[in-house]
């Protein structure tokens, strides 16, 4: 390889770095809520084994937390993986928009980052996917971000368990995974469709905030795509 | 004996959801339309998570001026548009609600 082709294509180990920098600022926030996750399990009556087997297999903050609720109220099983698959369905709407991306990866690579397709990897890593430039390696920043959540993500889950979550409330943390979410958003703001699929997403999440098990977001953003794809059209006709 | 049961279950089913396009989109080509929705995808959930955040308190609207939030949510949009930098972004959101917790 050459040295223009290589600048072009910045090493695997780049991209792998790249992640988990781009990772680092919405971790402050995942920290205090994965302590408390871990502290709500423990609370549940789940065994400490159990309580971080969650974080190890299920991974995904948001059903985690209803998930330790349902134990503690001693609902059947069933109940809870059924309330798990309803709070993760936005995850298929990720699975689908990474999907162009991910087409010529390897079975496991596929596997591997799907485990660790979570709303903040998902965040970072599709935004960079959109930028400019050569995609062949951005699988590596793909990893490097889903890597760096959930070795965080254990870790804090772990603390919780054992130490009880002491970060105090007042220290607002987590808003820098708000801010980190703002700031992700500007660059996709392309055109008039892009911004309308936004405006009409946010709209939407505060009208639908009442559903539960985050269907509210769900259905956000199946309006926003809707309203996106609908202004793309009309200018299309228009022009 | 059922709890292990029942986090390898969720486990399973968030793993599948996960999975699920990534998969399915390897041998069949990803329809063209669906493609142009695809687009749309980032900005719509960005803003469908940020929203609510910053407007919603205990799940009320609160467009009061004492939605600290809301204010330095607004300021670090602003930094956000102008910068594109996340670490100036979350510098000025920290930033302002820390002065505005400080002030009032």
């Amino acid at each position: 390889m050459n040295a223009s082709l290589s600048r072009r294509a910045p090493a695997p180990l780049m991209e792998f770095l790249g992640g988990i920098r781009a990772e680092m600022p919405i971790l402050l926030g995942v920290i205090p809520f994965g302590m408390i996750v871990g502290l709500l399990a423990m609370e549940a009556g789940l065994t400490p084994a159990a309580a971080q087997a969650m974080s190890f297999i299920v991974f995904a903050g948001s059903a985690q937390f209803i998930s330790t609720q349902l134990f503690a109220t001693g609902a059947p099983g069933l109940v809870i993986v059924f309330t798990i698959a309803i709070v993760n369905l936005r995850h298929a709407l990720y699975s689908a928009s990474v999907s162009p991306y991910t087409r010529r990866l390897s079975h496991l690579w596929k596997w591997i980052l799907a485990y660790l397709l979570t709303d903040e990897a998902y965040a970072v890593t599709i935004t960079h996917y959109q930028q400019e430039g050569d995609a062949s390696e951005k699988h590596w920043f793909f990893l490097g971000s889903g890597l760096a959540l959930w070795t965080t993500w254990q870790l804090s889950t772990a603390v919780g368990i054992f130490l009880g979550a002491q970060i105090p409330a007042s220290w607002s943390l987590d808003f820098a995974g708000t801010l980190t979410f703002i700031a992700l958003l500007f660059p996709t703001l392309k055109d008039r469709a892009s911004v309308g699929a936004a405006l009409a997403g946010g709209l939407a999440a505060i009208l639908a905030y009442g559903l539960p098990l985050r269907l509210g977001l769900v259905a956000a953003s199946l309006v926003g795509i809707a309203v996106g794809v609908l202004i793309e059209v009309r200018l299309w006709k228009s022009g | 004996m059922e709890v292990w049961l029942t986090l390898l279950a969720g486990g399973l089913v968030t793993f599948a959801t996960r999975l699920s396009f990534i998969q399915l989109f390897e041998k069949f080509e990803i329809p063209s339309g669906l493609k142009r929705a695809l687009r749309f995808v980032p900005p719509a959930v960005l803003a469908a998570i940020i929203f609510p955040e910053l407007l919603l308190r205990e799940g009320v609207l609160a467009l009061e001026t004492s939605n600290f939030r809301l204010l330095a949510g607004l300021v670090a949009a602003l930094v956000a548009w102008r910068t594109r930098s996340v670490v100036l972004t979350i510098a000025a959101g920290m930033g302002a609600l820390y002065l505005l917790q400080g002030l009032f």
